[in-house]
């Protein structure tokens, strides 16, 4: 059977970040946590393969304890097995951190419940941004990376082939790859699917696995957490508003007004810089 | 301006005694399809090399694919002092593996202290992987670049979407490394006197050693490329229905320009998602946005406020996107978005009318 592992994270739900205005710093208070948008499209990908082929699907998260609801959300949604990787000693990474924690897990998950043929990952965070771990788990995997996938063409279990679309800015990719493969989820990959009751149930009875760095009695402690993070955060600022004078134009009839705005624009240095004029 | 306190600068230290003084100037990673180089690369270049002017070091590019020398000679004409070239016939599609392999190469025996490639989808998937082998420090999507008296990048880009600025450093290895946005850096006029040094690299791998086969790209058709548009015309909830984009599209046809949207009417299904301006879409920097019944909630607004101007079309006065607008029109789009196509080309006409007569006359 194939086994998949869908690496999914906790984030804050960044639009609800408010900024302080006296001290013009973030207010991360009371901010909702959130399964990352891209890793849940990552997830139902995972599940579709399972309704199709059959599947055991695995998920992965790093995180703080409070991280297991995140994991009990997957589980109702048809996860078989949630994995909470947390310890202190975690914090502080960045992706290159993160991505040798992950991948740890991932070959710790295979030894578990049979060899990986699939890891799914968002296409990034919404918090980090960066979309670096996923090549960072595959890389260390030595798995060949499919990233911003919007389409799962085949499957072919026997001959452990895959084809994926990967989208690119200016057009789409036709990929064949042979298994285990990385790939990162775009939204248009699919729409998770919401749990039912069955799912809820079990869920709200699930214990996901916790795994600290003393499941993982081969890590190098100097490549986790904030020191194994090359990168560090220099300074941070809130930059400030853009200052706009709006101004509202009327006119008495819409005529009348579309020609005042137009006008207005070639007023502007807009009309050079477009090559209208 | 307000600075949050500053970490301890602590992080994952080299193994042993590392010596990176021999790691001089920057390299920046050239994207290319079919022979034709995508803009951010030249721009990062343009930004590089006011960095290497600095750090009084060379400017390098690394071109990869198949047929691409002349890319490598616009490199040169784009600011390049020297450029190295990895052609043959299977790194014409890009693939993680024999790309990643080549720049690697390249990066241990030529040493770049800076390393740079656009934050494309192609640029980032590389970024990421070679980063991870050497090992490094990368960081994502910067808006801004700039190199300190010690030498080290400091690498700033947005964070928490958008609403802060972060400059993320990698004192304790080389070569510091990052990808930065389309769009934000401003390229050289190109040289075509300009002269530089050429040098020829080996592919490292062979196509039997390569897993993963690209059978075919599918060049968008509709051609949108939301990030690289210079006039966007947005529509969102305020269109009621997929027919609205139409009216869009022709003001969009007008200007210049492409269609965009906001979340709700690419999740109503009224349009597809890689028209999406947004935390969950593009982030875009037009120099002309026309948002047309969107009400400016944050999440579109951190995709588009740093467009030069902004035009917001909406029944409420009280949308937030009135804030953030250079120009503002209350009133039902359906009416104005046909006026003011109709005034546009009226306009255009008239303008064209004009020059010719100066040219002629």
């Amino acid at each position: 059977m194939l086994h998949i592992v869908a690496c999914i994270k906790q984030v804050p739900d960044s639009r609800e970040i408010r900024i302080d205005p006296k001290t013009n710093t973030l207010i991360r208070q009371g901010v909702p946590a959130i399964v990352n948008f891209y890793d849940l499209h990552g997830l139902e990908e995972a599940l579709r393969i399972k309704d199709e082929y059959g599947a055991r699907v695995t998920v992965v998260t790093m995180g703080p304890p409070s991280a297991d609801k995140a994991l009990k959300l997957c589980v109702s949604m048809g996860a078989d097995e949630g994995v909470l990787i947390s310890d202190r000693a975690f914090a502080g990474a960045d992706t290159l951190a993160t991505s040798y924690v992950v991948a740890l897990a991932v070959e710790k998950a295979a030894q578990e419940w049979g060899p990986v043929d699939i890891v799914f990952c968002g296409k990034q965070t919404l918090d980090g941004d960066t979309g670096q771990v996923g090549p960072g788990v595959a890389c260390r995997l030595d798995y060949d990376q499919l990233t911003y996938v919007e389409k799962v063409e085949h499957l072919d279990e026997a001959k452990k082939e895959i084809i994926v679309h990967r989208h690119l800015e200016d057009g789409v990719e036709r990929v064949k790859a042979k298994l285990p493969v990385l790939i990162t989820a775009l939204a248009e990959l699919n729409k998770p699917r919401r749990a039912g009751l069955p799912g809820v149930l079990k869920a709200g009875r699930y214990q996901p696995v916790v795994w600290t760095t003393n499941d993982f009695p081969d890590i190098d402690r100097s490549k986790i957490g904030l020191k194994g993070s090359p990168t560090i955060v220099g300074k941070t600022w809130v930059p400030e508003p853009k200052k706009v004078e709006t101004q509202m134009l009327t006119a008495e009839s819409t005529a009348v007004l579309a020609e005042q705005l137009i006008d207005s624009l070639y007023a502007t240095e807009l009309p050079a810089k477009l090559g209208w004029a | 301006m307000a600075e949050e306190k500053k970490k301890p600068a602590v992080g994952l230290q080299p193994e042993g005694e590392v010596d990176w003084s021999d790691y001089q100037g920057i390299l920046v990673v050239v994207e290319q399809r079919e022979g034709s180089a995508k803009k951010v690369s030249w721009q990062l270049l343009g930004e590089s090399k006011r960095m290497a002017d600095k750090l009084n070091a060379p400017l390098m590019a690394m071109v990869i694919g198949h047929g691409v020398e002349e890319v490598a000679k616009e490199a040169i004409y784009y600011g390049a002092d020297k450029v190295f070239i990895c052609d043959s016939p299977e790194l014409k599609d890009y693939r993680t593996r024999p790309y990643s392999k080549v720049c690697l190469h390249v990066i241990r025996e030529f040493k770049p202290e800076i390393v740079l490639f656009g934050a494309t989808y192609t640029g980032r998937d590389l970024a990421g992987a070679i980063a991870t082998h050497l090992p490094t420090g990368l960081t994502a999507d910067c808006t801004q670049l700039d190199v300190n008296e010690e030498r080290l990048l400091m690498a700033s880009r947005p964070a928490f979407s958008e609403k802060m600025l972060a400059t993320i450093l990698c004192k304790q290895f080389k070569p510091q490394m990052a990808t930065a946005r389309s769009g934000v850096f401003q390229s050289l006029p190109r040289d075509d006197s300009r002269v530089g040094e050429i040098i020829r690299i080996e592919p490292q791998m062979d196509e039997q050693e390569i897993a993963t086969e690209v059978l075919e790209f599918v060049e968008s058709t509709h051609g949108i490329n939301l990030e690289d548009a210079e006039v966007i015309v947005s529509g969102g909830r305020g269109l009621g229905g997929p027919a609205g984009f139409k009216i869009l599209q022709e003001l969009a046809n007008a200007l210049g320009g492409v269609v965009g949207a906001s979340r709700p009417a690419f999740e109503a299904g009224w349009i597809t998602h890689d028209h999406q301006v947004g935390q969950t879409g593009s982030t875009v920097h037009p120099k002309l946005y026309i948002a047309c019944g969107i009400s400016g909630a944050i999440q579109h607004t951190i995709g588009m406020q740093s467009s030069d101007y902004i035009i917001a079309i909406n029944k409420d006065p009280e949308a937030p996107i009135f804030k953030i607008a250079n120009y503002g029109i209350v009133g039902d789009l359906f009416e104005i978005v046909p006026a003011l196509t109709k005034a546009a080309l009226a306009k255009k006409g008239k303008q064209a009318a004009v020059a010719s007569a100066v040219t002629n006359g």
